[in-house]
């Protein structure tokens, strides 16, 4: 799966710089717009994007995310270099958050970014690496009857 | 014949192929051709930017000329509330309804009356609603395009309930038709409005097939005739003028002015083009769904900054904002009565007559793969671009001229500066591979 059916497009994410935050999951989005694609995806991909670019920006060094577009999925990467998560499934919890109150006064700290990632995709994986950084995959069907069957 | 109806046109005569309007244009919707402004029918959300930005006038709304109500057996005038924000502190709503029945209109309606009763039917709706947020206001027309275009993800947020100009219309007609004995087709209602954008949802309503207003009129075109014959109305008392009017119908002509006067806590109040598509563009990314509704108009400061009206904007805003601090102050509360638009509300009174249909831009392929291929041979393609938006090619942006040629609307010889390099460079024999130019490169040439 590569080559002439496949877009691909990387974008690097500086941890701590807000006032570009925002920006690749935007242009994500313009992208998936002049393609075409079905507005419902638009809608889950720019929800899922936007939550991952914000974890990386709040509490990452650096990150990158890799779009690719084939004609079946948007496919998503991503991988930051940062603290990692030391449990995953308790960060994977709706509400549990470490951000600080600062982050809070901001309007994020909800703790609903990773679960909202998750209930936007058809394919969610995630894995990390304490001290190292954290790796995000997320896949969504462009046809949504090709549902996630491994 | 062209799939869009559109408010505005372009009088290529008078055209001079100068540019602004192009590098104005906030959807770019405009590309210069052979010299001449050429609007992009499906890209163009009729908002006017270009209008106020060409130096030649030549590009014109296109409401009803003042003059046209000789068509119908009898005429009402239906103000837009930015009317009553045009004159001086002391010309309240009274005078100038009176003033309108004296430059030719049969009759005039005072729409903030309208507008108060659907600020309730639109607590009543938020109220009781319980899917996705926050929902947006629908009453600018320039922002129900932009959403039908840009973001039709977003469609369904937009509020179902109808316009107070067209539910005002419609049962004005009824009325009038029973009054008189007349039958509706003979009523000619006339919006007079702030905007050419009216126009559009008036000619091409977004939801249904026929609107209920028959035309729109220029504030600006009736300004001066309106100003003279006020001058023979009588004057009311102050204080008796000041009880007929809505407190929460008058603010509609402002931005805020709805979530003010309903009180609404978590709500958002946002104009101007710019600063409502970042906030789109948040809603699009699953922010801000904590807000109920969001009070959305395309000009600054909503209608008082309509493109057709007179008064300064500030000045005209500050009226409005002044009248409902008086009338707060005063405690007069000449509101519909809220039980009886409960009652009409649930007799679906208020609805709209349609769904709001998504429009969305076409993509640079129907097909998919195409379509990728396409991506990618513009962003090729704009990566060899001087990248400094000249606009000598005819369309506003380095980006959007990449995109041209591969849709095929522009050809790469267009790029002047690019074809000048490749003439420098081959003219160069010394020179063996073309380099592409960029950044500011061709200022030495
Ligand atoms: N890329 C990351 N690197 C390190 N820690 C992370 C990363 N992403 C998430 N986390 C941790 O997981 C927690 C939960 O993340 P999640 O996105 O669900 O919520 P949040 O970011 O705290 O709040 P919200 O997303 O609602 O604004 C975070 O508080 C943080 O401790
Ligand atoms: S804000 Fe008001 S005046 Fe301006 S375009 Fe929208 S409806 Fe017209
Ligand atoms: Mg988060």
């Amino acid at each position: 799966m590569s080559g002439e059916n496949v877009l691909s497009q990387s974008f690097e994410i500086i941890g701590g710089n807000f006032g570009r935050a925002g920006k690749a999951s935007t242009t994500v989005k313009d992208i998936l717009k002049e393609l075409g694609i079905d507005p419902s995806i638009i809608r889950r991909t720019a929800i899922a994007t936007y939550e991952a670019e914000m974890n990386v920006v709040m509490y990452a060094e650096k990150g990158e995310m890799t779009l690719r577009v084939t004609p079946e999925m948007v496919h998503l990467h991503l991988q930051d270099q940062g603290p990692g998560i030391p449990d995953i499934k308790l960060a994977m919890k709706e509400g549990y958050s470490t951000a600080t109150p600062e982050m809070r006064e901001m309007g994020f700290g909800a703790g609903m970014g990773l679960p909202n990632i998750k209930k936007n995709s058809d394919l969610f994986e995630i894995s990390s690496e304490v001290g190292k950084g954290t790796r995000l995959e997320i896949v969504i069907y462009l046809n949504p009857k090709v549902k996630a069957n491994p | 014949m062209s799939l869009y109806s559109h408010s505005i046109q372009i009088n290529t005569d008078r055209c001079a192929g100068r540019m602004r309007c192009m590098r104005t244009c906030p959807t770019q919707a405009i590309r210069v051709r052979s010299g001449k402004a050429l609007m992009l029918e499906e890209k163009c959300i009729d908002c006017g930017e270009c209008i106020t930005a060409c130096p030649n006038g030549a590009i014109v709304p296109l409401t009803n000329p003042f003059g046209e109500l000789t068509k119908f057996r009898h005429t009402i005038a239906i103000p837009s509330p930015a009317l009553y924000a045009q004159f001086g502190r002391e010309i309240l709503p009274d005078k100038i309804l009176n003033g309108l029945k004296k430059i030719g209109f049969d009759d005039a309606f005072d729409q903030a009356l309208t507008c108060g009763e659907i600020s309730f039917a639109i607590q009543e709706y938020i109220r009781d609603y319980k899917g996705p947020k926050p929902l947006i206001s629908n009453t600018c027309p320039v922002i129900v395009r932009l959403i039908q275009v840009r973001y039709p993800d977003l469609v369904d947020l937009l509020i179902p309930i109808d316009n107070p100009r067209e539910i005002a219309a419609r049962e004005i007609k009824k009325k009038k038709a029973r009054q008189y004995g007349l039958n509706e087709k003979d009523i000619g209602a006339f919006y007079l409005t702030p905007c050419p954008s009216k126009m559009i949802s008036i000619k091409q309503p977004a939801e249904k097939g026929k609107s209920h207003l028959d035309g729109a009129i220029a504030i600006s075109d009736i300004y001066g005739p309106l100003l003279s014959a006020m001058e023979a109305v009588a004057n009311e008392s102050y204080r008796k003028s000041l009880e007929n009017i809505c407190i929460l119908g008058i603010g509609w002509a402002m931005v805020g002015g709805i979530c003010r006067t309903l009180r609404l806590r978590n709500s958002l109040s946002v104009s101007g083009l710019t600063d409502i598509i970042k906030v789109f563009d948040d809603i699009e990314r699953g922010k801000l769904r904590n807000i109920d509704y969001i009070e959305a108009y395309s000009c600054l400061q909503g209608c008082v900054g309509g493109s057709l009206t007179v008064e300064n904007v500030y000045i005209s805003y500050n009226k409005i904002l002044k009248l409902i601090e008086t009338l707060e102050f005063e405690k007069i509360k000449a509101c519909p009565d809220i039980r009886e638009v409960r009652k009409r509300y649930q007799e679906k009174y208020f609805f709209m007559e349609g769904k709001i249909e998504v429009r969305p831009l076409k993509p640079l392929d129907d097909d998919l793969t195409r379509a990728i291929a396409k991506r990618k041979q513009k962003d090729d393609l704009y990566e060899t671009l001087p990248k400094i938006d000249c606009g000598a090619c005819g369309s506003p942006t380095c980006l959007t001229f990449a995109e041209d040629v591969v849709k095929g609307e522009a050809k790469l010889a267009d790029c002047v500066i690019k074809s000048a390099g490749q003439e420098l460079s081959a003219a160069a024999p010394g020179r063996k591979s073309r380099i592409p130019l960029k950044g500011k490169e061709p200022c030495n040439l």
